[in-house]
């Protein structure tokens, strides 16, 4: 095998992992304070990737149409925690069912709104041209994915370790009845919660668009997917969803690149050793 | 072991006649209007075909003011959701509740294959579009016939075209990781390599790969094509994520990725992909203007296969229908029209049906150009009357294993 | 309410009894017979849920792993017979071994595990084609003949379905009102006090599991023999979530509530979407019309309802 096989697979799977860490962050805030497995986090990504097509189509810039199409899916997420979810507080199992439902509902709706076809979301053009690293062409728009995933790594941390918000979320995550206790706002701090996770999914549909395109079956792929991340790192951690993406992003290359035959099993098989030696993750603060 | 068919279509034929002339009295059979069932997927991921597929009925019965022939036809519409068991369900509908006298569809292949056993034993006439080899192969269903192509049918000329015209030499193949991706480089493989050329690679990629990334950074830097087999949103996705990688090889395709459904959003990514089919938005019978008019003024979308294949389903039937005249209620005559139809005007050109029921006609070499500021898919050469057998010839054809992963060999691979 | 019960459980058992002569269409008494299917797959996989609270999403691995082994079996020169005690013996031994894995973790984690078990199981039937058929999936040559009755037509399969699943509600029925269920709820709400008591928790999910995972066997078995065929796209992770949200839906706490879910579920995606283009998102607000309105689903929803109705003198106006 030659060397440069190992550089651009390596870079396969931390730009992969940019951007599932887009896709899973998100799904574990909200799993982490609110017990909630939202179920609809895989439509949500792919309906951020239609808004992007259809604003990027209409000759919007790509960092306004990203945030335009986070707030909308943000906006999406706090009608279903306020209307729906908050109504079934605890109720776990009302919360698939409804999560699930909401899923088909949007996944529906986007096949009336958008057709069947495949929508793809153009980079921006500067970013189209291949970066050649010893010899071996790479795809610059991935990278700079990989960079807004690591900026918006950091910029969560210092929001959780950092902020108010953060003290009283990981409070909320840590224990709930006594962060009520000491007077934290916890109806208010759900909701932004529910915002600022739909919100990462809608970037995340955005930003993915230009490598996966918008296309229906988008969201069943990739939730699966969310949910791998935050069983291998753990839920309700950030440090988890990020290590747990990029764990995800070698396994998926290396596995299907050196044992193709493996393609099925290299995510899954690792997810039920996980769970079975270590049942709250690689780096999980709740129990699951 | 060879099949043969017209043994098996006399047995049924009895039978057919026996029953038949119990149930229906001979006048009554004439008197309501043709009833057409129309399997095909309007939601969830597979819906981008079905969609189309119902275009292309649509238009049809819109042109023919909804008769065959004579006779007025009655269609009715089933959602199959793209998932088997809800097929079964449906065409039972169809057939049990609606009393359909045929059945067009559905889209995948196993779909198709789980109502096989049902098609036969209620004995209902179907024109699939499904491209699983053995249903006119080795398994091959008296009741069915196969108006577009089977998976590998436009890959044999395609493999003939890429070693004698192209000169290529080294090729890599990827495709779908399922049947119809398997037998489709399978056909390629087979011509290609018999003609002289060389499979050095040959990768397949889950359905639900989310990025291929992985796959297009593993292959060979000194390739003279990459061929590809992928269907719908894959093929899309595939050729998109090869430029987006810088790789310029020539890519080479089966007849579902650069379709002109898909061509102008894939825009220069496809410009120069050559593929094998059996249609082209471009052909130029006059059928076929009349069709791509039909379908853009319609629906606001350039007719790719899908819409073609249910619109040549179409006009076989109606071909079916004017050589039984009209006698649909008697399905042994019914089906024995329909396996005998040729249909010289076609939107694809002149067609028939092989013994065994599947599509013999034109298949089409087509490069995406870009013409008048559209991607079009121009036709670059045009090989006569081909049909599911190449030129092996059926019996050969048969002796040999179905098209698969393992079948042909292959023996060029580089690691 | 003994004397309600009865008479509910009577007029129900004569209406399945006749429902073959009362529509007469062969259409919808095949519809009939795929209620009863899902009806006791969501009735196997609410043996986890209702009273073990345990939500697993990987229960139609069982299809795979029944189905797939049952139609080898044929295929390779067993009788129907055998080849349906093997299946379901090796099933169910699956069940165990999947049993044991996912009771390693609790809550989400059990999700995953079962999520993950039935993706892997998906997998093979996907990759081992040269097994499976792949993508295509395999014929079962024909229905089986149990002493000698051909179960072709639709109203005799029915009525085989009928009694399948009339046998598996009886020893569900059983199940839930054994002390053995008695301890599963026990463990469900006071695991920790229930340890204390000298009960083996562990020990009472992991045989709950199993027997969910044999009754699930069961129920594949009359879907392969209802539908003949068996591809990969019944073991998916649709498949799976669609027997859990049938449960869900018409009330996991109950015993008539998934036998409703699966009911109302097949019903529109098999009868509705006729009518109704839009049908997923028809299913999908059902769900959250329902969930809104009936927190805990369909049939302890209205059994309130009814309740209040009923006995005017409790706490008016909270109906709403």
């Amino acid at each position: 095998m030659q060397w440069q096989f190992w550089i651009i697979q390596t870079l396969n799977s931390v730009a992969f992992g940019g951007l599932l860490f887009l896709l899973s962050s998100g799904f574990s805030l909200i799993f982490g304070l609110m017990r909630i497995p939202n179920l609809a986090h895989g439509a949500f990504f792919m309906l951020g990737a239609y808004f992007g097509y259809s604003l990027l189509a209409r000759g919007g810039n790509f960092g306004l149409v990203a945030r335009a199409a986070g707030l909308g899916v943000g906006l999406l997420g706090i009608a279903l925690e306020r209307l729906v979810l908050r109504q079934i507080s605890g109720n776990e199992q009302g919360q698939v069912l409804v999560t699930l439902g909401v899923s088909f509902i949007i996944a529906d709706i986007c096949l009336l709104a958008w057709t069947g076809d495949p929508m793809p979301l153009p980079a921006p053009l500067e970013l189209r041209r291949p970066l050649f690293i010893a010899g071996y062409a790479f795809p610059t728009y991935r990278l700079v994915v990989l960079a807004i995933a690591l900026v918006a790594a950091v910029g969560l941390y210092f929001l959780m370790e950092r902020t108010r918000i953060g003290a009283m979320i990981r409070a909320g995550v840590d224990d709930m009845e006594m962060a009520r206790g000491v007077g934290i706002p916890v109806s208010r701090l759900f909701t932004l919660v529910f915002l600022l996770g739909s919100a990462l999914a809608g970037i995340g549909g955005v930003l993915g668009g230009p490598i996966l395109n918008a296309y229906p079956g988008l969201d069943a792929d990739m939730l699966p997917l969310a949910l791998i991340v935050v069983i291998l790192g753990g839920a309700g951690s950030l440090l988890g969803a990020f290590v747990g993406s990029f764990a995800v992003g070698f396994l998926y290359n290396f596995g299907i690149a050196l044992v193709p035959d493996l393609a099925y099993f290299v995510l899954f098989l690792p997810m039920v050793l996980v769970l079975v030696f270590l049942p709250q993750g690689l780096f999980g603060r709740v129990q699951l | 072991m060879s099949i043969n068919r017209r043994t098996i279509i006399k047995g049924a034929l009895a039978a057919g006649v026996a029953s038949q002339a119990l149930r229906i009295p001979a006048a009554a059979a004439q008197a309501g209007p043709i009833r057409v069932g129309f399997l095909t997927v309007k939601t969830g991921p597979l819906a981008s075909g079905g969609l189309q597929m119902e275009q292309g009925v649509t238009l049809f019965f819109k042109e023919r003011g909804n008769k065959l022939g004579d006779r007025a036809v009655e269609l009715h519409t089933a959602d199959t959701g793209g998932n088997p068991a809800q097929a079964r369900t449906k065409t039972q509908e169809l057939v049990e509740r609606l009393n359909v006298h045929c059945l067009i569809g559905p889209l995948a292949a196993f779909e198709a294959l789980a109502i096989d056993d049902y098609v036969r034993s209620s004995q209902t006439p179907i024109l699939t579009v499904a491209g699983a080899e053995d249903m006119t192969q080795r398994k091959a269903n008296p009741w069915l016939v196969r108006p577009s192509c089977t998976s590998a049918q436009t890959s044999h000329p395609l493999g003939d075209y890429a070693a004698k015209e192209l000169k290529a030499k080294r090729v890599a193949v990827i495709g779908d990781d399922f049947a119809f991706g398997h037998e489709c480089v399978a056909g390629f493989q087979r011509v290609f390599e018999e003609s002289g050329g060389k499979v050095v690679q040959k990768l397949f990629t889950p359905l639900n790969a989310p990025d291929y990334g992985t796959y297009i950074s593993q292959l060979k830097p000194n390739l003279d094509a990459v061929f590809t087999a992928h269907a719908g949103s894959n093929g899309f996705k595939f050729i998109k994520q090869l430029r987006e990688y810088g790789n310029k090889t020539q890519v080479l395709g089966g007849f579902t990725p650069v379709d002109e459904s898909l061509l102008q959003q894939m825009g220069d990514d496809a410009l120069g992909a050559i593929t094998g089919n059996w249609y082209s938005a471009q052909l130029e019978f006059p059928g076929n203007k009349k069709f791509v008019e039909g379908i853009q003024r319609d629906f606001k979308v350039d007719p790719g296969v899908y819409a073609a294949e249910t619109y040549v389903a179409c006009e076989m039937l109606e071909q079916a229908v004017k050589d039984a005249g009209g006698k649909v209620e008697d399905k042994a005559v019914f089906m024995k029209a329909l396996l005998n139809a040729k249909a010289p005007n076609t939107i694809r050109g002149p067609m028939r049906f092989d013994e065994l029921g599947n599509s013999v006609g034109n298949a089409y070499i087509r490069k995406v150009e870009k013409k008048g500021g559209k991607y079009v898919n121009s036709v670059v050469k045009t090989y006569p009357d081909v049909g599911q057998f190449w030129t092996y010839g059926k019996d050969e054809f048969l002796k040999n294993p179905v098209y698969s992963r393992d079948f042909p060999l292959s023996k060029n691979l580089e690691n | 309410m003994t004397r309600w019960n009865a008479i509910w459980l009577a007029v129900a058992a004569a209406l399945l009894i006749a429902v073959p002569a009362i529509i007469g269409n062969d259409f919808y008494v095949n519809m009939a017979s795929q209620v009863l299917i899902y009806a006791l797959f969501a009735l196997s996989i609410n043996m986890m849920l209702g009273f073990g609270g345990m939500v697993s999403l990987g229960h139609a691995a069982y299809l795979g792993l029944c189905g797939y082994a049952c139609i080898l079996l044929t295929i390779n020169g067993f009788d129907q017979l055998t080849a349906a005690i093997l299946a379901l013996a090796f099933s169910t031994a699956m069940a165990g071994l999947f049993g044991m894995l996912s009771l390693r973790a609790p809550g989400l984690g059990f999700i995953m595990i079962t999520l993950a078990l039935g993706q892997i199981v998906w997998g093979i039937a996907y990759r081992a084609n040269t097994l499976t058929g792949g993508d295509n999936g395999l014929r079962l040559p024909a229905r089986p003949v149990p002493f000698g009755i051909d179960l072709s037509s639709a109203p005799r399969f029915y009525y085989f379905a009928l009694i399948v699943v009339a046998l598996a509600l009886f020893f569900i029925w059983r199940f839930s009102r054994s002390p053995f269920g008695a301890s599963l709820k026990g463990a469900r709400d006071q695991p920790r006090r229930m340890s204390m008591l000298g009960h083996n928790v562990w020990l009472i999910r992991w045989l709950t599991f199993v027997m969910a995972g044999f009754w699930g066997s069961v129920a594949s078995l009359l879907f392969v023999y209802y539908n003949l065929f068996l591809s990969p796209h019944a073991l998916g992770l649709q498949q799976s979530a669609e027997i859990l949200l049938m449960a869900i839906l018409g009330g996991a706490s109950s015993l008539a509530g998934p036998i409703v879910g699966a009911a109302i579920i097949t019903l529109v995606k098999n009868v509705i979407s006729t009518y109704v283009e839009r049908w997923n998102t028809l299913l999908g607000m059902v769900f959250v019309v329902v969930i809104i309105f009936m927190p805990y689903g369909l049939v302890p929803g209205c059994q309130t309802l009814w309740r209040k109705i009923t006995t005017p003198k409790s706490t008016p106006g909270n109906i709403a």
